[in-house]
């Protein structure tokens, strides 16, 4: 298994390698200079010239790339001129509500979904299918900022459950930090539960007509051990190849969502840092979450000969 | 005798899924009431009434007016125009690119090695960051949200060709195609192309929705259109100040989004059963 993770490992370099020049060019699709754009008309000749040198943007373009390679690898996203900091440390300061986000919304997710997917495939073509499945369907239609507008209204200005918008730190209130995100992570993890039920609900189906389904029920096995015991963690398997997926898809929704809650995490600095054409900032976080999606996928993989024996990668 | 043949699989596709049909219906009507969105509504979209400001939905005005008097049913109807020429360039060029490139790398070995590692580092990041990231370059106008979109879908499609032509590539009618001297276009447009045609379609209603979307998304967080044009995304950032006052403002823009997408992904999933060789005759 060793050799097979080190396998993934190097095949990843060509993905990561693509990665860190998309991120690279990002910058030369702006429209004329990138330094003029971000320091606006008002700027003069020396602010032009010393953004230029800050940012490498007078070298010529190949030394510039091989920098920015070498820079990349070190784990150094760059330097704003606008938070007067390195990028990552600007990512970092604002890292926790954005995981603790993700990983809340993946909980929401997996806990709607799972259990909607089975009960759909179990009790096939009767209303707890089609329900299950015209929920998921909405899930996946409904625009997440507009349902989380409207979860605002709801919940928190009407009925006054939980706070309007903003994040309490997790070392100033642990029970703070949960609440002021539930229903952010309720908003972002609805669209993915909606996926999650529909591979579950076909890959149930797919399991439970095979031959070993049929086998252990003969045998009088209980229905519940034969969905749980023999059905489901077989197909899991796809599931969690979805879930992995969803998880990227929860990170990129979690920048919309903080936005609508007004959560000081890296999706509000990358839009901020958009709207000031803070570049270096964009094209830090863009390389920070593309790494964390492809890392994660790796780890859907590992993690796929664990949950089924049949798998090997020797 | 072709086009009675496409005429007769859509009849048939219609009437043998429920789904295909629904969607069908609701995309059809969403295509109709962009269209005649003047005939529709007596109000100019971007007409200011300030003394008829935050009117809530009655007569006169069905979906009530904004905080500078605009009618919104008007706004939302003129935004569907906006939403489906978004999503219809964005599926056009997503299609037409990805096509190109997954047949390319389908195709030849060494072209394969340098498109599909592209499309997989393109894949490797999450869609809305990556529209986000390329409208920050490229700046808020219409035509750069269909630019940016279309980058980040064409992966998908470039996909699902790729798979398709590493299969039929191999086929023996290929194969005698080949021995008879017909040239590499000939045989990918000619042969391989048409076997792609099934699932590219159904990815491009998917694409589709997505891009109605993300367009909402990226002109929501103040980075796709801008405000002056009447997206349904640009409404509603326009109505969130006033979402307890006035949140008709908010709910009929975000209904008719919802409406829309549902409709294409209830056509996407339709599509994609009838294309199913193994649900095939199942569907009722």
């Amino acid at each position: 298994m060793t050799a097979y993770v080190a396998r993934r490992l190097v095949s990843l370099l060509p993905v990561l390698l693509i990665v860190a020049t998309a991120g690279f060019f990002l910058i030369y699709l702006t429209p004329g200079d990138p330094a003029a754009v971000m320091l606006g008309p008002d700027a003069t000749i020396d602010d032009l010239t010393r953004l230029r040198s800050i940012m490498g943007l007078d070298r010529p373009l190949l030394v510039q790339l091989a920098l920015w390679y070498g820079r990349t690898l070190r784990g150094d996203l760059g330097y704003s001129i606008f938070l007067q900091r390195p990028v990552l440390q600007a990512i970092a300061e604002r890292v926790e509500p954005t995981f603790l986000l993700t990983a809340m919304a993946l909980a929401v997710a997996v806990a709607i979904g799972l259990p909607a997917g089975v009960a759909a495939a179990v009790r096939r073509n009767t209303w707890i299918d089609q329900a299950a499945m015209g929920i998921a369907l909405f899930g996946v239609s409904v625009p997440g900022f507009w349902l989380g507008l409207n979860l605002i209204l709801v919940f928190s200005v009407y009925l006054q459950l939980f706070p309007v918008a903003g994040y309490v730190p997790l070392d100033e209130s642990v029970a703070g930090a949960i609440l002021s995100l539930i229903l952010p992570a309720v908003t972002l993890g609805f669209g993915a539960s909606a996926l999650i039920a529909r591979m579950t609900r076909s890959s149930m189906l797919e399991v439970l007509g095979q031959d070993y389904v049929r086998t252990a029920r003969a045998k009088g096995t209980e229905e519940r051990r034969v969905i749980v015991g023999h059905a489901l963690r077989n197909a899991l398997i796809p599931t969690i190849t979805v879930i992995g997926l969803a998880l990227g898809g929860l990170l990129a929704g979690a920048v919309v969502i903080e936005t609508v809650f007004a959560l000081p995490g890296v999706g509000r600095l990358v839009i901020s840092s958009v709207l000031r054409r803070d570049y270096p900032v964009v094209q830090g976080v863009l390389m920070f979450v593309a790494a964390i999606y492809v890392l994660v996928n790796l780890l859907i993989d590992v993690l796929y000969i664990f949950l089924d024996p049949r798998v090997t990668y020797a | 005798m072709r086009r009675t043949g496409l005429f007769a699989a859509g009849r048939l596709a219609m009437g043998r899924s429920r789904a295909t049909l629904v969607g069908g219906s609701i995309v059809l009507l969403i295509v109709l009431i962009a269209a005649f969105a003047p005939v529709l509504s007596s109000y100019d979209p971007q007409d200011i009434q300030v003394p008829q400001r935050l009117l809530g939905p009655g007569r006169g005005h069905p979906f009530g007016t904004d905080n500078l008097g605009r009618d919104i049913f008007s706004r939302v109807i003129h935004g569907a125009r906006v939403s489906l020429l978004v999503g219809s360039l964005v599926v056009v060029c997503a299609t037409a690119v990805g096509t190109t490139i997954g047949l390319l790398a389908g195709y030849d070995n060494r072209a394969d090695r340098v498109l599909m590692r592209i499309m997989d580092g393109l894949m490797a990041f999450p869609t809305t960051l990556l529209a986000i990231a390329l409208m920050a370059a490229l700046g808020a106008r219409l035509s750069n949200v269909i630019i940016a979109l279309s980058i980040v879908f064409t992966p998908r499609v470039a996909r699902i060709v790729r798979s398709v032509t590493l299969v039929v590539r191999e086929l023996d009618y290929v194969q005698a195609a080949q021995a008879l001297g017909a040239g590499d276009a000939r045989i990918l447009i000619r042969h391989i192309l048409p076997n792609g045609l099934a699932p590219v379609i159904v990815q491009a209603t998917f694409i589709f929705a997505d891009s109605v979307l993300a367009e909402a998304a990226l002109s929501f967080l103040g980075v796709g259109l801008p405000p002056y044009i009447p997206s349904w995304g640009t409404i509603i950032t326009a109505g969130r100040t006033f979402m307890q006052t006035a949140p008709w403002i908010t709910i009929f823009p975000g209904i008719a989004i919802l409406i829309s997408v549902l409709g294409l992904n209830l056509l996407g999933d339709g599509l994609r059963d009838l294309a199913d060789p193994r649900l095939r005759g199942r569907l009722g």
